[in-house]
């Protein structure tokens, strides 16, 4: 279609009447209103890609830690993570308390990282780009005998036996998740 | 060589230059010009694109969470439903606005033949939007095999069948189609995969369809070409305003069914699993494909129905040359206005064909109606061009103007696709229930929390001995105000145990449930169901409130329509009870709630019809947990529509005031 080009553009015979001041509030008002409803619609489509409720609700697990003995571990699933509880001995404890805190890249005392000194409780994920680390008790991999704890083979990340980081290239401690005792032999995680 | 661009923004020029994008924007969403005279009419085509948009976001959204799988499908979509957040209004998005987008195309289409769109220079862009109308057949056709329902599983079964009519390789096509020898797991794979594509290559034939546009330009409602300066107006701001305010509009239109009748437009068989065994006693497709269905059906000949039906379809793609008219616009052709309208009635007509059963008089309507589509097409249309006398044709379009004719056009198109929607959307009949109050009806019902709960307590002492809630976990008890730890007891005290994570020596062992398992019933499997209770399948009541016509009414009216003698001559079967209201009338249930079948605790008197009344809210509970959320946001979202609808009136007046 080859017309020319409209000449009757915004805003030219009747501005004056009309005054350009109220035209452009009233433009901009509604501009204004739409791109609010389009940033209100826009939660919705986002929020549906946040976990769902029967995610949420698998929230908590509970497990009984009453038949683990001084020394060992069990993994169990919680959030679809692996959650490290140990029961460690008094060696173990001893080591994790004798810490120097300024030497740490995550100065943090044993004591803020446990309830019971007896049971420590990690989220298994290294703090680095998140695989499994491996406990190492008889330090085959570990490069010193004193960290006792995890190793993680995928970039040799070293944690000592209060899940802190000691070497490698690991930012931060393996995290404590929530966690409470609900009688001597349940403990609540989430 | 560097494009020449008109921009002065370094960015912008810079980017311009090199592909000159902002300039082909300029040119066909800012200065391209269109006839000042169109009507609202015209604004269906920006709707439909903004209904491909919101189809897009949403499905691809939903495909985040949906599982393709005969096993999961189902319970992947009512996960949809109920757990993902605001994954309720995803979907009654996508449902709803698939209904209107075809609304939407109806309404173009016919506004394209009204006015004379689809002939010489503009053949072309018919021909594409017939193509997108076809794709459009396709995909709502496959997405509606997606939920797995009843529905579902029928219509994919119906539709590949169709194939089968062609002779000598029919049968071999529709395994191929299937996948298999039955609509199983390797169709819904496929169609999933198809439901998915098939929009992508919609998208891709709409970018022809614009483009061809943008060739020819736009007709109008005079139908004759625009030959001077004041005849047109740029595209933007003076469609693109008018054009937003009809999307406002239509939002309104659509957010009432999305917000308070979500399921308006579908079939409440589609709420019960698939089920390769038994086909449902009534199957109607969506109402968009009512008036093919009817023609499939009129013709008493396999394959003379699949022909037909594949024909109504085909023959639109050649509506350019079959239309021998001079004359574009019906406005100036009465007697072709005449024919078209009967075109409009008998569509309509072929719609309420399909939506009955095809007995009696519907059969003859079809036949009819099937008649005239075929004979408007092939007959009607091209004999008429020849031989009408069209009234006096202005001679230019500025002086078309000064006529201001073809509105009441508009306004009857109009009224006649919102009397189709309305009407064919309802046109099976539902059976006649004594009609209740119910706390939760109406935009502005809730639910009742007290009488919900006490429902669950009828349903736990009564239903729930043969009734498993399977859909529905525990956790959704506190959605009705039962606390946490209430539903903690409420789930551990259950009577029946679900199984537990392997133990150390890897047995399997039962356990009680917890608030995020499902409230199951007492047997194992559908199996175990049948041989219990004497080869009757007690349903899950999990959605029942939604997979029966009549809803809370129909399940009050079957707990309380009971009749022990059944009424003389009744010959009923051994084992059934007769019942007002069950389909039939003979139910294997017998009739379980009686005067004082539970005590409620804040001493409402127990007598039959509180308790059914009570349970019958409970279920609309869970069947539809975030009913009471969906009112309340739709109550926002139209209050906000109506508010914004307004200032865009305002701009559209501004805007338009310098160019009358």
């Amino acid at each position: 279609m080859s017309i020319p080009p409209d000449s009757t553009a915004l805003g030219t015979s009747k501005e004056n009447q009309n005054g350009p001041n109220r035209r452009h509030f009233l433009y901009l008002g509604t501009a204004a209103v739409g791109a609010a409803g389009v940033a209100a619609t826009a939660w919705p489509l986002i929020d549906s890609m946040n976990p769902a409720s029967d995610a949420l609700a698998l929230a908590t697990v509970e497990v009984n830690i009453a038949s683990i003995q001084p020394g060992q571990m069990i993994v169990v699933t919680w959030q679809g993570k692996p959650t490290f509880i140990r029961r460690r001995t008094e060696d173990e404890i001893k080591q994790a308390q004798d810490v120097d805190l300024s030497i740490l890249r995550d100065p943090e005392p044993d004591s803020a990282r446990v309830q019971r000194p007896e049971w420590l409780i990690l989220v298994g994920v290294c703090t680095h780009l998140g695989c499994v680390p491996i406990f190492d008790g008889n330090n085959l991999r570990l490069s010193d005998p004193d960290f006792g704890g995890w190793f993680c083979s995928c970039h040799g990340s070293q944690y000592d036996t209060s899940g802190r980081i000691r070497k490698g290239p690991a930012p931060y401690n393996l995290p404590v998740p929530h966690y409470s005792f609900l009688s001597e032999s349940v403990i609540r995680i989430g | 060589m560097l494009h020449k661009s008109q921009f002065n923004n370094p960015l912008i020029q810079w980017i311009d230059t090199r592909l000159p994008i902002f300039t082909f924007i300029q040119n066909e969403y800012g200065k391209f010009q269109v006839p000042r005279n169109i009507n609202y009419l015209w604004a269906f085509g920006a709707i439909a694109t903004l209904s491909l948009a919101v189809l897009f976001v949403t499905g691809i959204l939903l495909s985040m969470h949906y599982i393709a799988n005969t096993a999961m499908a189902f319970a992947s979509v009512d996960h949809i439903m109920r757990d993902v957040n605001y994954g309720w209004l995803l979907r009654d998005l996508h449902a709803n606005f698939s209904s209107f987008f075809f609304a939407a195309i109806y309404i173009h289409m016919a506004r394209s033949i009204y006015y004379g769109s689809h002939k010489n220079p503009r053949e072309l862009l018919w021909i594409i939007g017939v193509l997108i109308f076809v794709l459009m057949i396709a995909t709502g056709f496959l997405g509606y095999v997606l939920p797995w329902g009843q529905m579902s599983f029928w219509a994919a079964t119906v539709i590949t069948n169709l194939f089968s009519a062609f002779p000598g390789i029919g049968d071999s096509i529709v395994t191929w189609l299937l996948g298999g020898f039955s609509v199983d797991n390797p169709t819904l794979n496929r169609f999933y995969s198809l439901h998915f594509l098939l929009p992508f290559l919609l998208l891709a034939v709409l970018g022809l369809h614009i483009n061809a546009l943008h060739v020819v330009g736009c007709n109008n409602p005079t139908g004759l070409e625009p030959q001077m300066p004041q005849d047109t107006v740029s595209f933007h701001p003076y469609i693109t305003v008018k054009d937003l305010l009809a999307c406002c509009l239509f939002l309104i239109v659509v957010s009432v069914f999305v917000f308070f009748a979500p399921t308006y437009w579908g079939h409440p068989d589609n709420f019960i699993p698939a089920n390769p065994l038994v086909t449902p006693s009534h199957i109607v497709p969506e109402w968009y494909y009512l008036w093919l269905y009817a023609i499939l059906r009129a013709i008493p000949d396999k394959l003379g129905g699949t022909v037909a039906m594949f024909g109504a379809v085909l023959v639109l793609f050649v509506v350019p040359w079959l239309d021998t008219a001079k004359v574009r616009s019906l406005t100036f052709r009465p007697t072709a206005r005449f024919f078209f309208w009967l075109l409009i009635i008998d569509i309509t007509v072929l719609s309420f064909c399909g939506a009955r059963s095809p007995e009696g008089v519907w059969v003859l309507l079809a036949r009819i109606g099937t008649g005239y589509y075929f004979t408007y097409f092939l007959i009607i249309m091209p004999l008429i061009g020849l031989f009408e006398r069209a009234r006096l044709v202005p001679a230019s379009l500025s002086e078309a103007l000064s006529l201001k004719k073809a509105v009441r056009g508009a306004v009857l198109l109009l009224a006649a696709g919102g009397l189709m929607l309305s009407l064919a959307g309802h046109a099976w009949a539902d059976p006649e229930l004594p009609a209740h109050v119910w706390h939760q009806s109406g935009p502005f019902g809730t639910i009742d929390p007290q009488q919900a709960q006490r429902g669950f307590q009828v349903y736990k002492e009564v239903c729930s001995g043969c009734h498993a809630l399977k859909l529905v976990p525990f956790r959704t008890l506190q959605g009705i105000g039962f606390t946490e730890d209430q539903v903690k007891t409420i789930a551990a005290q259950w009577p029946y145990l679900v199984d537990d994570e392997p133990n150390d020596e890897g047995k399997i062992l039962k356990r009680a449930p917890r608030p995020y398992d499902r409230m199951i019933g007492p047997f194992a499997n559908e199996k175990e169901a049948q041989a219990t209770m004497g080869g009757s399948l007690p349903p899950d009541l999990s959605l029942i409130v939604k997979a029966r016509h009549g809803g809370e009414d129909y399940l009050t009216a079957v707990l309380t329509g009971y009749q022990n003698p059944p009424p003389d001559g009744f010959k009923l079967i051994e084992g059934r009870y007769y019942n007002r209201y069950f389909p039939g009338h003979q139910i294997s249930m017998p009739q379980m709630l009686q005067d004082d079948s539970v005590t409620y605790a804040d001493g409402t008197k127990a007598t039959v019809e509180q308790e059914a009344e009570d349970v019958a809210t409970f279920l609309s509970f869970v069947a539809d947990p975030t009913q009471d959320q969906r009112k309340h946001l739709g109550i926002r979202v139209i209050v906000f529509l109506l508010l914004f609808s307004g200032l865009m009136y305002l701009c559209k007046r501004v805007i338009w005031r310098d160019a009358h």
